[in-house]
């Protein structure tokens, strides 16, 4: 218990106020490796962002939720080494002894505000919560306390936000939230666990200021987890670089991220897209492929006995991408560019306006002939985890379209085999389940069945979003080499403008359902007119640093 | 909020009309003369032509349904010819007892289930759970007047604490009331008690796996307070949803259960109308039915805006 004024006691100055030593933390038997985190060291100062960064699976979280004692019971132990907060070992602290360190003493945030907080309770009781099981204050002086810290987090009428409920606050807010419960009892540490990477680049820009703001205010060391370069760029002092479970190379950000000395490191840093886009010369003028005129969507909420919201998720979009051509749509969340896209596959009618394919009206055609436009338009979606049945082989999956349409099972499996090559997959493994597969390889799959298709158009929704960086560089490459030998067109739509800069020759953006601005991706990433795609450019994570040309220069 | 429990009040007036019509409609449909039918085997030609007059089934259908419609509005709900009372009168009579029966099972069940659920979530795989689960088949095995008559063996007729049926009403004292009331209850309570633990569990066990209970956690909060706190009411909707289908399943339960206990309910008196062929009771009782369900119904609705925020029709 930290008594009713919440001093924390003197901190010994210079000295670390994380020290993780030796740490192992073992897998439970028939995993793909004995240690999730494997003999590492790291060590966090006051006033100092350690960022720890490496890809799916190589140990960030695991060594995070080790020091706060979250590891889920049972499957992850810790097995050798210490970890010290401000020299006291909390390997060896007691359950009650860690319970009352945690948000006293070291505190976390996580990735998803969105499922962070409670969905029933007030934020500001979340927050009250906190102040009740580890101070004495009274009723006001907590509420005092709250108002407060919500102040500090920059949250707009702090006794409103109080007095709401999770769901009535945006992604961002929430975040401010998480921070604010974090930090309302001064603790030295604070660990962060890829706390702006489900947020749109604007408010991941506003959050990172904040947490440097508040890191600084309060004197906290922050331990700081991602897997994005652009953001480590933008907040760590020191950078640990982590694969399969061990940390490769540990130093100052500036060495580590112009100088790596490992190979991994070298990899990893020159997989990161630049925000340059590649110059990849005028095209001659083609016939477009996908022509939409004024296309909209308007989503009417109707209820019993209550008026009706209107939502018009896409406004009088125009868009046009010829044979050859790859055509992004960049935008933050709810900026309509993921309705487009249904519309354009037709996944859901479109309110008014035409889609033409040649001279096909796809937004009006009848279920025959939409039968027909079909096997011309193809999509590839976000998440390849969940875009494949799990209860069928890839082959099947990949030769169900095709035989749609008649062609002949031996054909359709023919073909399958000479996609999956294309892909660079073995074709002998079209017999598998997709969970046999990679992230990047289901995502190849995805691409190939789209193929079997033989479109005119691909649209690729977010499709290399949920990879690691060196996967996404692959996947990227693949997108673009298939766009060539087939001179097809492509409709790239992204959140994440390193992307957008490296595989698009034209550019939409788009903000609140309406294109706001369209030109080659050159003219839009060097001289935005609009002034929403400025503030876009502007917010991305370590715009000003170029990590893969810096890179490739070298070599 | 306001707002909504008038506009959900109000929703249930076209369901009540639907249910009206189809109760009219039951005996209107019927074939063969219903004046007929109500007036039973034996019933006399001048029974029949009395019966007729008296329901007005020699005016138009549409203008019948009106005053069946306005005769229920009023009160009416009809005589019955199994018992010679007006309907409303008899089920007056008998409400009391199914209500007392309902109330202590539910809270029987509730007071059971819940936390069996919950401790079975928090240990998943232990003797607990598994003993909790084990019990829970065997629940849903036993039948009601199985298990009626082996607790009154038990406990009426071996250990004595209970008398072997019968019922007194409130009236008679809250004791000799409950007394009589403890052991049918908990003949109904079992499935239910089977039913709401195994869905506790489960909405629990998903609840645990949630990003919010983990910050929980990482607040340093005592386990007790993140199960009760933060995963039990984030669990409640689905339980609340299966509570409010148990309710109307009760109706089911309570036949069998007032029959093997001799209790003077509406159960009771669902049976006695159907073997007598009582029309005006039958419909009488569909219609209460119908009601008490569209009232549950609409309560668990009230309650879900309660419970979680979010939802707000």
């Amino acid at each position: 218990m930290v008594g009713g004024t919440a001093k924390r006691p003197p901190r010994p100055t210079g000295e670390a106020v994380l020290e993780i030593d030796g740490l192992s933390v073992a897998l439970p038997k028939g995993a793909d490796r004995e240690h999730a985190v494997d003999n590492i060291s790291v060590s966090v100062a006051p006033k100092e962002i350690v960022c720890l960064v490496g890809e799916s699976g190589s140990g960030k979280s695991v060594t995070a939720f080790s020091v706060m004692g979250l590891l889920p019971k049972g499957q992850l132990a810790p097995v050798a080494g210490r970890i010290m907060l401000q020299g006291e070992d909390l390997l060896q602290a007691s359950e009650a002894r860690l319970r009352d360190l945690r948000c006293t003493r070291m505190s976390m945030i996580f990735q998803e505000p969105m499922t962070a907080l409670n969905p029933v309770m007030s934020c500001g009781n979340q927050i009250d919560e906190v102040l009740r099981t580890h101070t004495t204050m009274s009723q006001a002086e907590r509420q005092t306390r709250i108002l407060d810290i919500l102040e500090q987090v920059h949250l707009p009428e702090p006794p409103r936000m109080a007095a709401s409920y999770p769901h009535q606050l945006s992604g961002g807010q929430r975040q401010r939230i998480m921070i604010a419960m974090a930090l309302v009892l001064d603790p030295v540490l604070l660990i962060a666990d890829e706390p702006t990477t489900a947020l749109d680049v604007t408010t991941q820009a506003q959050i990172l200021r904040l947490i440097r703001e508040l890191q600084e205010r309060h004197d906290a060391g922050v331990l700081f987890i991602t897997h994005d370069f652009g953001v480590v760029a933008e907040v760590a002092d020191k950078v640990a670089v982590m694969q399969w479970g061990r940390i490769v190379e540990f130093g100052d950000v500036h060495q580590v991220l112009t100088d790596p000395r490992e190979p991994y490191t070298r990899m990893l840093v020159s997989s990161v897209p630049s925000m340059k886009p590649k110059l990849r010369g005028a095209r001659e003028p083609a016939a477009y492929i996908l022509q939409t005129k004024a296309l909209s969507k308007t989503y009417v909420d109707r209820g019993f006995l209550r008026k009706s919201t209107v939502v018009e998720a896409a406004k009088d979009v125009d868009l046009q991408v010829s044979r050859g051509e790859t055509v992004g749509i960049v935008g933050e969340s709810g900026s309509g560019k993921t309705t487009v896209a249904r519309c354009i596959v037709r996944l859901i009618d479109p309110t008014s306006g035409d889609i033409m394919i040649d001279h096909y009206n796809i937004a009006t055609a009848k279920r025959g002939e939409l039968h027909d436009l079909r096997r011309r338009v193809q999509i590839v979606f976000q998440d390849p985890y969940r875009s494949l049945n799990p209860r069928r082989t890839v082959g099947a999956s990949i030769i169900e379209g095709p035989m749609n349409y008649g062609q002949r099972r031996a054909d359709a499996e023919s073909r399958a085999r000479e996609l999956m090559d294309l892909v660079h997959l073995d074709p002998s493994s079209l017999d598998r389940y997709p969970h046999q597969f990679s992230g990047g390889q289901r995502q190849r799959i995805c691409i190939a069945r789209a193929l079997a298709m033989g479109p005119d158009l691909l649209i690729a929704d977010e499709a290399v979003s949920a990879l690691d960086v060196s996967v996404q560089a692959q996947v990227l490459r693949l997108l673009d080499d298939i766009r060539n030998e087939f001179n097809l067109a492509v409709l790239f739509i992204t959140h994440d403008l390193r992307v957008a800069a490296q595989i698009c020759d034209r550019v939409l953006v788009m903000h609140k359902g309406e294109v706001v601005e369209q030109g080659t991706a050159h003219q839009v990433f060097s001289n935005p007119r609009h002034a929403y795609s400025r503030a876009l450019l502007d917010a991305a994570p370590g715009k000003d640093w170029e990590f893969g040309e810096l890179l490739n220069a070298e070599r | 909020m306001f707002g909504f429990v008038i506009r959900r009040i109000l929703s249930t007036i076209p369901v009540m009309g639907m249910v009206a019509l189809l109760v009219f409609l039951m005996l209107r449909l019927t074939p063969g003369d219903p004046a007929a039918i109500l007036a039973g085997d034996n019933g006399t030609p001048q029974q029949i032509e009395e019966i007729r007059e008296a329901l007005g089934l020699n005016e138009p259908i549409h203008k019948q349904f009106l005053i069946y419609i306005y005769d229920i509005v009023r009160g009416d709900l009809g005589e019955s010819y199994f018992f010679k009372k007006q309907v409303t009168e008899l089920i007056a009579q008998r409400v009391g007892a199914t209500t007392s029966l309902a109330v202590i099972t539910l809270i029987i069940t509730i007071v059971v289930a819940i936390p069996l659920g919950v401790i079975a979530a928090y240990r998943r795989g232990s003797w607990v759970d598994q003993v909790v689960m084990g019990f829970s088949v065997l629940g849903f095995s036993v039948p009601v007047f199985v298990l009626g008559y082996l607790l009154i063996y038990i406990f009426s007729i071996e250990l004595r604490w209970f008398p072997v049926q019968g019922y007194k009403p409130l009236s008679a004292g809250l004791w000799a009331h409950l007394h009589r009331l403890i052991l049918p209850g908990i003949t109904l309570s079992v499935i239910y008690i089977a039913l709401i633990a195994r869905m506790t569990r489960a909405s629990v066990l998903d609840v645990l796996g949630e990003d919010y209970v983990r910050t929980a956690y990482a607040k340093g909060l005592k386990n007790s307070v993140v199960l009760m706190r933060h995963a039990l009411r984030n669990a409640a909707v689905p339980i609340v949803t299966v509570i409010g289908i148990g309710i109307a399943l009760l109706i089911g339960g309570v036949v069998v259960t007032e029959t093997v206990f001799n209790i003077p309910g509406l159960g009771r008196l669902t049976v006695d109308a159907v073997l007598g062929r009582d029309y005006p009771t039958i419909q009488a009782l569909i219609l209460v039915f119908a009601f008490v369900y569209v009232l549950v119904n609409m309560l668990i609705d009230l309650t879900y805006t309660f419970l979680d925020p979010r939802i707000r029709y």
